[in-house]
């Protein structure tokens, strides 16, 4: 049996790799996907944890995380839509409007 | 043995991660993306999630990845479409690919059991999630249903056009 430290590291792995996909890419959609690497990288973890205590608990959060992570991304994607139909570009670099 | 297989998962699992975020092409980031997805959900098998594994499938890399694709074509139109088919013998090499990706499945069916379902296993991970998702877990379950409604409201929302 492999040990559940192995998960983690792996979760840990995949969310870091997320995070640079948010950090270096330009398109938004890429950025989004990245978005969702890094909840997979988290209800990794919490299946992993789930699986050692020996309850469904872990499990039943994951499922939580998939339905919050479907509606996030139909009203993501949607705004995204909405952006390049007023700006007819797709790049984070020019949507600093509401930046301080 | 168990060791072996969680290495080359976790390495197909990394390696598209890696991919993913690193590719130029948006659609081939998708592609991994799925990859990803996959892989992630032979983990969970893994740790006994075989209910998580199916959703794995089915609401990530069937419902949210098509939903990524779509929005993909629509926002970056590429110039692959347009003019003469410059991949043509790929599209030649579509039907055998296709035949053989059929063989398995009919062999599989072919292998399937006839007659009744035998009778139902000992409480399984499916059973126990199950269990807690309309015990524990109801009230949130049940707000998860408004929260999809006003996803959708929102989206419809959005991407309403401006009259006038």
């Amino acid at each position: 049996m492999v040990p559940e430290s192995w998960y983690l590291t792996l979760s840990a792995v995949l969310f870091a790799i997320g995070v640079v996909g948010v950090i270096v890419r330009r398109n938004p959609l890429v950025i989004f996907m990245s978005i969702e690497l890094m909840l997979n990288a988290a209800n990794v973890a919490f299946v992993a944890f789930g699986h050692r205590q020996g309850s469904g608990d872990g499990q039943a959060i994951v499922f939580f995380v998939m339905a919050v992570a479907a509606a996030e991304v139909a009203v993501g994607l949607a705004i995204i839509v909405a952006i390049f139909r007023l700006r007819h570009r797709l790049s984070v670099d020019d949507l600093s409007l509401m930046r301080w | 043995m168990g060791a072996v297989a969680f290495v080359i998962i976790a390495g197909i699992a990394v390696g598209s991660a890696l991919g993913l975020v690193f590719k130029r092409n948006a659609i081939h980031a998708a592609l991994f993306l799925v990859v990803n997805l996959g892989a992630v959900a032979v983990l969970y098998l893994t740790l006994g999630a075989q209910f998580l594994a199916v959703a794995q499938i089915a609401v990530y890399a069937g419902a949210i990845m098509v939903l990524f694709l779509f929005a993909i074509f629509v926002l970056i139109p590429g110039k692959e479409e347009t003019g003469p088919d410059p991949r043509r013998s790929y599209r030649i090499l579509a039907l055998p690919v296709g035949g053989a990706l059929l063989a398995p499945l009919a062999i599989v069916l072919a292998a399937a059991p006839r007659g009744p379902a035998p009778p139902a296993a000992a409480p399984d991970g499916v059973e126990s999630i199950a269990r807690l998702l309309f015990t524990d877990y109801l009230f949130p379950f049940e707000v998860t249903s408004v929260l999809l409604l006003a996803a959708m409201v929102g989206v419809l929302l959005l991407s309403r056009r401006r009259e006038g």
